[in-house]
């Protein structure tokens, strides 16, 4: 695929925004060091809003761009490079893809379009990513639903005003019947959550929900029909979590070349060693491969392609192997500086831990491309 | 209906009348290839018919001029026939290296004499070109190569020894690199067109751990070649090698090396009912769905004329570890059934000698560490690599 002249522009806007006010100094050492709950800036989503990237994927007659999922992961990639703290993923990828075409979207647009609306999606109840294994209760109560269950790794929970919650009214686990996707707002009475710190300083809540009370206007398209929203939001999620691995890869391994034709050791600049001159190669290889992988995927997305599914499973897996490969070799070439705090490399490879777990790890795609492929 | 849905609705008619049935089912090995050339001995009617129909329309070498024997067409007119020629199974109705490597090279280095006497020959598949590069003391360092030919007044005079020389037994032509001095390593290599029917050529097949030989040893002694088949300048024939390089390492990538999973050879082989196995051929298939995804995107940019210099070398290099990969599975899932050597049952030992063949790749056409410096030195711009 090669990029459109406005595809290119978009990249252009976020690269330069983003290398200018997104940078780990002035976003993710900060808001670390002065351990702000959020682990983000509502600044710079302010920023954002005033640029449009916020409602980059709402619809041009909701107010947003109208644009598709692979404007969204050149932004992604931008975020991914300068490891940005942001709401973006959760927010304006994943919560307007499950809004999309729904009412609970005439609702929630307008605050995500200015900015002011931080969104957060709570699929996952346990360590590993199993969203067919969903437990979480939404059995019917007066006018609406009560929910009842827990879920944790739910990105921005507590700083978020809207969840998106997956959750069963019908079914048993592991069916992908039966579910249904909730719009709860922050205030809904019966919810507690926890604020937990990552290792890569960003928040994530576990949170519970005791008989949570929401009206039936809640729901996000069918009853018992939320499979299908929730894989939409899914996909968009995943083909957005791979390209910000792709971009946090990039960095890492710009940051790594730029080391090796400054380093010496052995009275030697250490990238002359032919040895650390091919593992350089061989990453730059991969590097292209999953950012091929993952524009495909977003173009088949876009394109509302019956292979999609399996390219963002593809897409994911790969971004999350090479970004491991690529910080794995980033801290190993930098040598005892790549340990410190003080330096920059460590940073990339903690965010990558995280963003190969968030919406399913390398291995579950991997074995999802064997089942669905 | 615009001028190329039009173009689109002639070809598939054309494609239609003219395609035979036999040519539109799966080649099942490289045997099935059609080559071309003097002596090549063709499978059927319908195999030299279907050169020889393509050919004369310039489809062959679609993209190149017509007066040099191409089709004239367009990048999008190209994609359009391999498109329809895809979705009949249309085979390839010729493979050559006069058609992947030589050719592009004429076109760009080549005289007009030059282009008008060897171009409409390739295209029609009349001349099977070898390739003269590797020498036993020059593999990858192929710069440091030996051939001696020297300006003897009315024509040049070769000696030396070749290696690797892929079909050399069978072609009739060969695209050489000599030395016609010695004062630089680079500076001193020329490019050279004979006929291997000249007298002093002599070649000798080289067998292979899988059996099979397209390979050989290729012998000039006091080889006489006229003056007008340089190509390029003397003493500038690395500018033409390496062009040429570009393309080879192109047409390994584009081959379909690596493309396609291992889920089809998971099908193939029946059920895979060992969970590490299946483990291994998954995250394969992560792999090899991406790779194809990059030689798309590849093949856009090589399209688009926005793809780096040095790429083909990274494409060859992550292409032909996936490709020794694919075939490390293969025997895996294949069992001792991949294992027979001769039988009905393993079709003649056709998973063995490919897992065989396979190996050759990240060592022919510049080997892995070489495409890897390559890259290093030109896209990272590491230092002294």
């Amino acid at each position: 695929m090669i990029l459109t002249d406005d595809q290119r522009q978009l990249a252009d806007m976020a690269r330069t925004f983003l290398a200018e006010e997104g940078t780990i100094k002035k976003q993710l050492r900060h808001w670390r060091d002065i351990g702000c709950k959020d682990g983000f800036g509502h600044g710079l989503w302010k920023q954002m809003a005033e640029l449009g990237l916020t409602g980059l994927a709402i619809p041009e007659e909701a107010g947003g761009l109208g644009l598709g999922a692979t404007e969204a992961a050149l932004v992604m990639e931008e975020v991914g490079r300068n490891l940005t703290p942001s709401p973006f993923l959760t927010t304006s990828i994943v919560a307007v893809e499950a809004l999309k075409g729904s009412e609970q979207g005439k609702r929630w647009f307008p605050g995500i379009l200015s900015g002011d609306t931080v969104a957060a999606f709570a699929v996952d109840e346990g360590p590993h990513h199993r969203p067919r294994a969903i437990a979480l209760e939404a059995k019917r109560s007066g006018n609406g639903f009560a929910l009842s269950g827990s879920k944790q790794f739910v990105v921005h929970g507590a700083s978020a005003d809207l969840l998106i919650v997956a959750a069963r009214t019908g079914g048993s686990a592991g069916e992908s019947d039966g579910l249904t996707l909730f719009a709860v707002p922050r205030d809904a009475a019966g919810m507690t959550i926890e604020n937990v710190a990552l290792a890569d300083s960003s928040k994530a809540a576990r949170i519970s929900f005791e008989n949570v009370a929401v009206d039936a206007d809640a729901v996000i398209g069918e009853v018992d029909g939320g499979w299908e929203p929730l894989r939409r939001a899914m996909r968009a999620g995943r083909t957005g979590a791979a390209a910000e691995l792709v971009g946090l890869a990039t960095g890492a391994s710009d940051m790594t070349v730029d080391y090796l034709k400054q380093r010496k050791q052995f009275g030697k600049l250490i990238g002359e060693f032919q040895v650390l001159q091919h593992r350089a190669a061989h990453l730059f290889g991969e590097i292209e491969i999953a950012r091929a992988v993952t524009l495909k995927a977003a173009e088949l997305l876009d394109k509302g392609d019956a292979q999609a599914g399996m390219m963002t499973h593809v897409a994911k897996a790969k971004a999350g192997r090479v970004s491991a490969l690529a910080v794995q070799e980033a801290v190993q070439m930098h040598g005892g500086i790549g340990m410190t705090d003080e330096h920059d490399i460590g940073l990339y490879m903690k965010r990558e831990k995280v963003l190969d777990a968030l919406f399913g790890d390398s291995s579950y795609h991997a074995r999802m491309v064997q089942v669905t492929g | 209906m615009s001028d190329l849905d039009t173009f689109r609705a002639d070809t598939r008619a054309w494609l239609e009348a003219n395609c035979p049935a036999e040519m539109r089912t799966p080649m099942r090995s490289e045997d099935d290839a059609c080559w071309g050339g003097r002596h090549f001995a063709f499978q059927s009617e319908a195999q030299e018919r279907w050169m020889r129909l393509m050919g004369e329309k310039g489809w062959t070498v679609p993209d190149w001029p017509a007066a040099y024997g191409g089709g004239g067409l367009t990048p999008a007119e190209t994609k359009v026939l391999k498109e329809e020629m895809r979705s009949i199974g249309a085979r390839s109705p010729l493979s050559s290296f006069g058609i992947s490597m030589l050719g592009p090279a004429l076109l760009k280095y080549g005289t007009e004499e030059q282009k008008n006497r060897f171009l409409p020959e390739i295209a029609r598949g009349e001349i099977r070109w070898c390739q003269g590069y590797s020498e036993p003391g020059a593999g990858s360092d192929l710069a440091g190569l030996q051939t001696k030919c020297e300006d003897n007044g009315d024509h040049w005079l070769v000696n030396g020894q070749k290696v690797w020389t892929s079909y050399a037994d069978k072609a009739d032509w060969i695209f050489c690199l000599v030395r016609t001095s010695t004062e630089s390593k680079h500076g001193g290599i020329s490019f050279l067109l004979f006929d291997m029917e000249s007298e002093g050529v002599s070649t000798k097949p080289i067998l292979l751990i899988s059996g099979y030989s397209p390979f050989c040893e290729t012998f000039f002694d006091n080889v006489k070649v006229p003056k007008d088949q340089v190509v390029g300048d003397v003493n500038k024939g690395w500018d033409v090698a390496k062009y040429l390089l570009g393309h080879e390492r192109e047409m390994i990538s584009g081959m379909g090396l690596g493309s396609g999973s291992a889920r089809t050879l998971a099908q193939s082989l029946g059920a895979i009912d060992d969970p590490v196995l299946a483990a291994d051929v998954a995250l394969f298939d992560v792999d090899a769905i991406a790779f194809a995804a990059m030689s798309e995107h590849f093949i856009d940019q090589l399209k688009a004329g926005e793809a780096h210099p040095a790429m083909p070398s990274m494409m060859k290099y992550a292409g032909t570890e996936l490709n020794k990969k694919r075939h490390e599975l293969t025997m895996a899932a294949g069992g001792s059934d991949a294992l027979e050597w001769d039988s009905e049952r393993s079709h003649g030992g056709k998973a063995a000698r490919e897992w065989l063949r396979t190996k050759a790749n990240s060592i022919e056409g510049g080997t892995s560490e070489v495409q890897l410096g390559i890259v290093a030195k030109h896209i990272l711009r590491l230092p002294g690599a």
